[in-house]
């Protein structure tokens, strides 16, 4: 019985084939995008923690001021100091390296070519804590960092734009107006998820860059990581409280300053895309309700020019939920072909636009099953009221409809 | 499922004469009002009515006259304002709508005027269709859909859509789609009414053949003479009564010329 209804169902769709598909529009193309979207942003969302997991997961930044997660007001505070560097090193233990760091903006000279970018002051133990190992050449001595030597490290960018293929090492090049000596070469590391590039600055020691460039001993960021991944946790906590007992935070008072290990910023990121997620899902939502008022609109048509088939079938003994359900199978059929449609196209639109976006094209099945549902769920919903209305049919009246 | 009302093998007692075959349709005081007020038409106005299993009875009036409502009645598919009706000994007034439907499905054919078809559908799944409600299995209902339309000689145009063929064939898928049951009592509302004289002499022989052959019960509202003069007994309304209810002289030819003069 229930097979012979689809059956029946599926011809009565394939006779308005043109009027079914029309009638599904709605629901293809709200499924689609929404899919889509999903599938691109779920591709983002995995690239961009899997970026932040490659930071290394004992990595732990720590900046002056606050940064409030959801809104509110960022809090701007004090910057550090080196004194501050060496209290962490000496007073927290296991702590594999501990590196601060200073920016400045800078155009770099060599011979004719010139390239704007960033100086980053800071120590060897920067490339600990990155974990980022050199290309060519060698990392700051300590003597260097100690007298605030004019040497540096190139970014593979930087590399790139000043020195094309010769070699850079032991050549000197300007920064403002100082000069520097090129030690070494980072590896290239490529754009991020955001299409930043990621190579393109030059590193210094800490204390050359705060004495030629920036002219102040400030500190505006610090990178400490953990010897082990346990021990994030305790290293946070002991950087807590040595910057509160040197900024001279008391009991009570919130921190001026933040310390964020690579779990923390992952879930503010995947908070970020939860946000678009929920636009996502009213957007689909509205379409959804669109597409069903649809089919609602095609079925209601239906039923009023197929009065006449109903009379027939009620005479020759259908019953009144035989009908509704006739009737509803062919709006819930109607919605799925347009979901199933729909996920198909989003998917496609997705694997399309992942390489275009440079994102990975990620599957997620949940999606689909829930899109699946919800556009089958859409055509019982809408085609309940012209099914119904089929049901309630008199056969006499019915059978008498011209 | 099983239908709520008695198996039809179980003979319902006759009332009245033990010669007399037993009723399957018994109307005692049957009467329909429609609109209320000054707008009130009585449709029926106590209408008793028996018929019997194996009659073949032509029920006749003019316009109005409530033929075409005591055929409703007789289907089941209007309910009376008052009166009782008793099909195969079932109190009918008492049924609900989807046990109504029941009883239509397991005991009774339906032949309209306008042939009542489902278009853009072969004749074999018209057919079939009946039998679909009745949950009979796929081979099983073709098989004897196909047995249906080769009894009304439709043999090879088993997959023709009605737009495919004339009214006199549409007719008889229409009659197959009735019989394919094996219905206890077959209902015609001016089966030959939109058919030409030949054609309807065709349909007419077919019912006779029907009821004689088969010994399926029939009642058939005309409003034709030569028509009626197929069945063996007519009941003639007027104004929502019974005016006149009479056997047919059992030497009528059927269909042979003029009208019977009551």
């Amino acid at each position: 019985m229930i097979w012979s209804t689809i059956r029946l169902a599926l011809r009565e769709l394939g006779r308005n084939a043109m009027r079914s598909s029309l009638t599904i529009l709605g629901i293809v193309i709200g499924v689609g995008a929404v899919i889509s979207m999903v599938t691109l942003g779920g591709g983002a969302t995995s690239q961009i923690t899997g970026e932040i997991s490659s930071l290394g997961s004992n990595l732990i930044i720590v900046r002056p001021g606050t940064q409030p997660q959801h809104g509110g007001i960022q809090v701007q505070a004090a910057p550090f100091d080196r004194a501050d560097v060496e209290a962490i090193v000496r007073e927290v233990p296991n702590t594999e390296a501990v590196a601060p760091m200073t920016s400045a903006p800078t155009v770099a000279v060599f011979g004719n070519a010139n390239w704007s970018t960033t100086v980053n002051g800071t120590l060897s133990a920067y490339l600990a804590a990155r974990d980022w190992p050199l290309a060519r050449g060698r990392a700051f001595t300590e003597g260097e960092e100690q007298a605030g030597a004019m040497v540096c490290l190139l970014g593979a960018t930087v590399q790139d734009e000043l020195f094309g293929r010769q070699d850079p090492l032991g050549a000197s090049i300007r920064l403002g107006s100082a000069a520097c000596r090129v030690v070494g070469v980072l590896e290239a590391r490529g754009e991020s998820t955001f299409g930043m590039d990621q190579d393109d600055f030059i590193l210094a020691p800490l204390r050359a860059v705060q004495r030629r460039l920036v002219g102040d001993d400030d500190v505006d960021l610090m990178f400490v990581s953990a010897q082990s991944e346990a021990a994030t946790a305790q290293v946070q906590g002991d950087l807590e409280r040595l910057l509160r007992q040197r900024r001279r935070i008391g009991a009570g008072q919130e921190d001026d300053f933040t310390v964020q290990d690579m779990a923390e910023i992952a879930t503010i990121v995947e908070s970020t895309t939860g946000v678009l997620t929920t636009f996502l899902g009213a957007i689909a939502a509205i379409s959804l309700l669109v597409g069903g008022i649809g089919i609602m609109n095609i079925m209601l048509v239906s039923v009023t020019e197929r009065t006449r088939e109903i009379g027939i079938r009620l005479a020759l003994g259908a019953q009144g939920h035989e009908v509704l359900l006739q009737f509803l199978l062919e709006s819930t059929l109607l919605s799925l072909v347009g979901g199933l449609v729909g996920i198909a196209l989003g998917l496609g639109l997705a694997a399309v636009a992942a390489p275009w976006l440079g994102v990975p094209f990620v599957l997620d099945p949940t999606i689909i099953v829930i899109a699946f549902l919800f556009s089958g769920a859409v055509g019982i919903l809408f085609g309940y009221v012209p099914a119904r209305r089929a049901a309630r049919l008199d056969p006499i009246d019915a059978l008498r409809y011209e | 499922m099983s239908p709520p009302i008695a198996d039809r093998t179980e003979r319902p007692r006759a009332e009245g004469e033990g010669a007399a075959p037993p009723a399957l349709v018994a109307f005692r005081g049957i009467t329909k009002i429609y609109g209320t007020g000054m707008a009130e038409v009585r449709a029926l106005d106590g209408v008793d009515l028996t018929i019997g299993a194996g009659e073949f009875v032509a029920i006749m009036g003019p316009s109005g006259s409530g033929k075409s409502t005591c055929l409703n009645m007789i289907g089941c598919l209007d309910t009376s304002t008052s009166g009782s009706y008793r099909f195969a000994g079932v109190e009918v007034g008492t049924l609900s709508r989807n046990q109504r439907a029941l009883l239509r499905r397991h005991y009774l054919g339906f032949v309209f005027q306008g042939y009542n078809l489902l278009k853009r559908t072969s004749a074999l799944e018209n057919v079939e269709m009946p039998l679909v409600y009745r949950r009979v299995p796929g081979r099983e209902r073709r098989r004897r859909a196909h047995e249906a339309l080769a009894a009304v000689g439709l043999q090879g145009r088993e997959h023709h859509t009605p737009a495919e063929l004339s009214g006199g064939q549409q007719q008889r898928v229409a009659v197959a789609r009735a019989i394919v049951t094996a219905p206890a009592l077959l209902l015609a509302d001016e089966p030959t009414g939109n058919l030409d004289s030949t054609t309807s002499r065709e349909i007419m022989d077919l019912l006779t053949e029907l009821n004689v052959e088969r010994g399926i019960t029939i009642a058939m509202v005309t409003h034709e003479e030569e028509m009626a003069t197929y069945a063996r007994r007519i009941v003639r309304f007027l104004d929502g009564r019974i005016v006149v209810d009479r056997e047919r002289p059992a030497d009528r030819v059927p269909g042979g010329g003029g009208g019977l003069a009551v």
